[in-house]
């Protein structure tokens, strides 16, 4: 195994230095930096940390073992998603023991001096990373926001290293950290794709499928996306592109900030292409379904990752102040939440019967309940994970889709989007 | 072809059980049973524990390590990983299992082992320099 090449500041904490907690998160980083091949570490400027989320006890003791430790974090700290939703705890449906577990999880991060920002899409908070800047984010469609669309620069860091890495504020130096593992190694490119889909907001979750399926932990280059494709597009691309696959970075060329071009994306070097046409899209958006459309709904799921400011404004816009009939859920930061109530966005919203979950999601934490029926979404994520995680059928569609649906109670789409011409 | 290489140490056998499609921990495996509950995998519904897993490379969530490192405390785990690719979010769940309770299972890089199929028993020794694996 080749040895990592390590500083005295990293020996000191090794050694205990730092304390016992730092010791712990030092051997993580460097045992890490083994399995990975680099040869040294490097630092980062903040983190965001996804091992507050409750996945069993392993995950409680690791963390109460830090906190025991006397653990602190030395950069600036973000959380993921945790198992609960704090502000409205009333909804939450599953057994108290594993709520219990679940709080004493989240409260020990925050003890740790984590921002308890709770969201899985840090990248929709006041500060972030900016261009360039070495980060250590967990959580997977983060990790492929904040290298594709920041242009900051994270390896796909999981549970546990993500907290060893903001309490030693080090990482090992490989993967998307260094500049030739960023350049582009295939290529998508998109034909003949008619323009109502190109302006759809569904068309990004499925492309996101399609090149996860395709491109595994690779990184790929996009060419044929609008240039003015927003965030929260490119959003829903890297979440389901890192759900079917292992995607940490991809180019958009002519829209991400490392892809002026497609000479840039790659290096110059010629790369392997694969044509995306709509018949391929066409299957990819059945693929994420479990469920035929033609089934009356049990409920509408959006949110995944945690809907923006921009997204709750347009929600208001489609619901035109009518209720919907099936239960229709949003997912959101709390961050976000704040900012809605101050445009009084939240409250039309509420006024409308739509339920708002923060600080967790509604296929993670049990929330949802007994639903009648197979639930709509527009998330790539959400589709790919509900099935096995809450035990429900799903069903596809835009965000306007999934409105017009949750008005309806039934599935209402419109399939010309999906059409060759 | 792949290069043999240990991402964590260890010894283990079991019987083989052959992942067509890669798998991710999250999402995908059960904690309190081992059993392969994505449904978009091919293989659900076959278990884990106890096998020595072999599949392709890992997969999505960046929680595996969590849902791993727990199945290794509720002995649910499989016996070990073999990968055709590396995979560091598995790999630090097996890390951090040891860490809190002292043990854990021998992830490696391997390539697939020729004519194994799933059920044959396979023994797996992987120490820092070497992985062998019959």
């Amino acid at each position: 195994m080749p040895s990592v090449d390590l500083s005295e500041g990293d020996r000191a904490a090794l050694d205990g230095g730092n304390g016992e907690a730092a010791a712990i998160a030092m051997r993580i980083v460097v045992e890490m930096a083994g399995v990975i091949e680099a040869d040294r570490l490097i630092d980062v400027t903040a983190a965001h940390v996804d091992s507050c989320l409750y996945h069993g006890i392993a995950g409680l003791e690791f963390a109460e073992r830090l906190l025991m430790a006397g653990a602190r974090v030395r950069v600036p700290t973000t959380l993921n998603v945790g198992y609960l939703d704090l502000l409205h705890p009333e909804r939450y449906r599953g057994e108290k023991p594993t709520a219990s577990n679940a709080r004493r999880q989240m409260d020990a991060y925050v003890e740790m001096g984590c921002r308890p920002t709770w969201t899985c899409a840090p990248y929709q908070l006041a500060e972030r990373p900016g261009f360039g800047e070495h980060v250590a984010w967990a959580e997977s469609n983060a990790i492929v926001f904040c290298n594709s669309v920041l242009g900051a620069r994270t390896a796909r860091y999981g549970d546990f290293i993500d907290i060893a890495a903001a309490i030693t504020g080090r990482v090992p130096f490989a993967g998307l950290h260094r500049d030739e593992d960023r350049l582009a190694k295939l290529v998508f490119r998109l034909e003949d794709v008619p323009e109502r889909l190109l302006a759809s907001d569904a068309l990004f979750p499925v492309l996101g499928n399609l090149i996860g399926r395709e491109a595994g932990a690779g990184v790929p280059a996009i060419v044929g996306l609008p240039p003015d494709t927003s965030e929260d597009r490119l959003k829903a691309l890297c979440a389901a592109a890192a759900s079917s696959g292992s995607v940490a970075m991809f180019h958009a060329v002519g829209v991400t900030p490392e892809a002026p071009t497609l000479e840039a994306a790659t290096g110059g070097a010629a790369v392997p292409e694969i044509v995306v046409t709509v018949a391929r899209l066409r299957s990819a958006r059945d693929e994420l379904e479990t469920a035929p459309a033609g089934d009356r709904l049990g409920a509408v799921s959006v949110g995944t990752p945690h809907a923006s400011l921009s997204e709750l404004e347009r929600l208001v816009e489609l619901l035109g102040g009518e209720e919907p009939s099936v239960v229709l859920w949003v997912n959101t930061g709390r961050d976000i939440l704040a900012q809605a109530e101050r445009r009084g966005v939240s409250a039309a919203l509420e006024d409308a019967g739509v339920r708002i979950v923060t600080d967790t999601c509604t296929y993670l934490s049990p929330l949802l309940g007994a639903v009648k029926g197979p639930v709509m979404t527009n998330s790539g994520k959400w589709a790919w994970y509900a099935p096995a995680n809450i035990g429900v059928k799903v069903v596809f569609g835009s965000l306007e889709e999934c409105v017009r649906s949750a008005l309806a109670g039934r599935v209402v789409r419109d399939e010309r989007l999906w059409s060759d011409d | 072809m792949t290069e043999a290489r240990t991402l964590v140490a260890g010894e283990a056998r079991g019987p083989a059980l052959i992942l067509v499609e890669p798998l991710s921990f999250w999402g995908g495996v059960d904690p309190a049973t081992g059993d392969i509950v994505d449904v978009h995998h091919p293989q659900r519904d076959a278990n884990v524990a106890g096998r020595v897993l072999v599949m392709p490379s890992g997969r999505g969530s960046s929680s595996s390590s969590s849902v791993l490192a727990e199945c290794i405390r509720a002995g649910t785990a499989p016996a070990a990983i073999v990968l055709g690719e590396a995979d560091p979010i598995l790999a630090l769940g097996a890390i951090v299992a040891r860490e809190l309770y002292g043990r854990t299972i021998p992830v490696v890089v391997a390539p697939a082992p020729a004519a194994v199929r799933t059920g044959d028993p396979l023994n797996v020794r992987a120490s820092p320099d070497a992985v062998r694996i019959d």
